[in-house]
């Protein structure tokens, strides 16, 4: 088992250089286990090279990225880290059920999850189905399944309600909730900020900086705004503000 | 290594292929034609008998080589391969996974390209038939591995199908086929010795040759597994699993 008194998710000081440009430079972040973290930013912010580094999947130039008390992609943690990227990352010439399969086999998960995923992402109907044919949110659902088979301890998602219909959308911030109550981690990245209301804690990002770290309530509190759009707008100008002042100053 | 994942990566490649129909009836036929075509075209001459084995070996080759490039490309290209690389899958597990479904392909391609070889269109074989066979699989077994290696090298779907010529045709020209290999250059010489095609003809030719298959050939056989093991060898130090 692995150390349960530590962070989810604990990011130290970490420095990403894609193209000769830092996109995170020295970025500091803990995620808490049990809970729905929302990773909010505009796209090009660095959310997906973050939650690559945490999957461990990205090139690091420096700084520390722990999962469950462990370094980001030690073997141990195979097993227990569900990734979702952003383009649906299943076979488009396989039926759903053999994605899953396939999945399954890979993970060592029993046969029974197959059924018990596909059911979650509302895909029952669709099994049979060459994954190619089924539309873009269906196959960003099957992407989703898979990452979810043998019950990982942590999930990191990124964007995936986009494209889906608003009753989609709200059974999945279902499941991720249900998932978080049971114990497990969730991160998930989105650039649709009325989703930030149904996470546990919010994370604001803006040029590879975090902005905010805090539940959407204290969020609000703190800005005195009355929605999570509003008050990332008004984070986003005093940093800019700020950014002025110490260049002035300089 | 782990024998649980390895079969279901050879399951799902081959699932892959089934839902393919057109792909994998290319596989076997195109083969076939061409052979067939060979057969006519030297129709009345020694050369058939001559060149018609090694090219036996030679078309699964290029076949393997254009497919498992392909599909290892799309593999990268899709994500499903940085997927894979997060889960405890291996990368033996995942290369040694293609190399099984597609050395069955090649089973079946060697099979039945041979048997029309020898008898509808009157191959004459010395040696026993179904090392012929063995030496056609190796063939397109290597094929795959250089396939799987070079597909490292490629961004795009165009660079993959332009590394056909770049890797395949040169081989080809100098593995004895066109010129026997003492009569190349002396360069030539040392280039067509590093080629693995060359060993895979050379064996070709002595069974079809000699009824008493020589040491000759097994050597040559040796160089071609070990040109397998290096390519497969080299290809999982292409997949990493952290990338920029």
């Amino acid at each position: 088992m692995m150390n349960n008194s530590s962070p989810g998710i604990s990011v130290r000081e970490l420095r990403v250089v894609r193209g000769g440009r830092p996109v995170l430079d020295g970025l500091s972040v803990d995620v808490q286990r049990g809970t729905v973290t929302g990773l909010l930013g505009p796209s090009g912010c660095g959310k997906t090279t973050l939650m690559r580094a945490i999957v461990g999947v990205q090139v690091v130039a420096g700084g520390t990225v722990e999962v469950l008390g462990r370094p980001a992609g030690s073997p141990e943690l195979r097993r227990s880290v569900g990734y979702v990227t952003q383009a649906p990352s299943v076979y488009s010439d396989l039926t759903v059920r053999e994605n899953l399969r396939y999945f399954a086999a890979v993970l060592g998960a029993p046969a029974s999850d197959i059924d018990r995923v596909v059911d979650e992402v509302g895909l029952a109907s669709h099994v049979d189905v060459v994954t190619g044919r089924l539309s873009g949110g269906q196959e960003a659902r099957v992407s989703l399944a898979a990452a979810l088979l043998g019950t990982p301890e942590v999930l990191v998602l990124d964007e995936p309600t986009v494209g889906l219909d608003p009753v989609l959308r709200r059974d999945l911030w279902d499941l991720f909730t249900r998932l978080a109550d049971g114990g497990r981690t969730l991160l998930v990245s989105s650039h649709v900020m009325d989703e930030a209301q149904r996470c546990g804690r919010l994370l604001l990002m803006r040029e590879g900086r975090i902005l905010a770290d805090e539940s959407p309530d204290a969020l609000l509190a703190r800005t005195g705004r009355a929605d999570v759009e509003a008050a990332f707008l008004d984070l986003v100008d005093r940093a800019d503000a700020e950014l002025k002042t110490e260049r002035s100053r300089a | 290594m782990n024998a649980r994942i390895t079969f279901a990566t050879a399951g799902r490649v081959l699932s892959q292929l089934r839902h393919d129909h057109r792909t994998l009836a290319l596989m076997i036929v195109v083969p076939c034609v061409l052979i067939s075509l060979l057969a006519w075209v030297f129709e009345g001459t020694q050369t058939f008998d001559r060149v018609g084995a090694p090219l036996l070996g030679v078309f699964p080759f290029v076949v393997m080589f254009l497919v498992t490039s392909v599909a290892t490309l799309r593999e990268r290209t899709s994500g499903t391969l940085e997927r894979l690389l997060t889960m405890p899958i291996g990368k033996l597990d995942l290369l040694v996974g293609y190399a099984l479904a597609f050395g069955l392909v090649a089973v079946v391609q060697a099979v039945v390209a041979t048997t029309l070889a020898v008898t509808a269109l009157g191959l004459d074989v010395a040696g026993p038939l179904w090392l012929l066979m063995v030496v056609a699989v190796l063939d397109a077994v290597l094929g795959m591995a250089l396939g799987l290696l070079v597909s490292a090298f490629a961004a795009t779907e165009f660079q993959a199908v332009q590394f056909m010529p770049a890797f395949v045709l040169p081989q080809f020209l100098l593995c004895g086929l066109l010129v026997p290999r003492a009569d190349l250059d002396t360069a030539l010489r040392w280039v067509s010795d590093a080629l693995p095609l060359s060993y895979a003809v050379d064996a070709m030719r002595d069974i079809v040759a000699r009824e008493d298959v020589g040491s000759g050939a097994w050597a040559d056989l040796s160089v071609v597994l070990f040109a397998i093991v290096l390519s497969l060898a080299l290809g999982a130090v292409t997949l990493r699993r952290r990338t920029g």
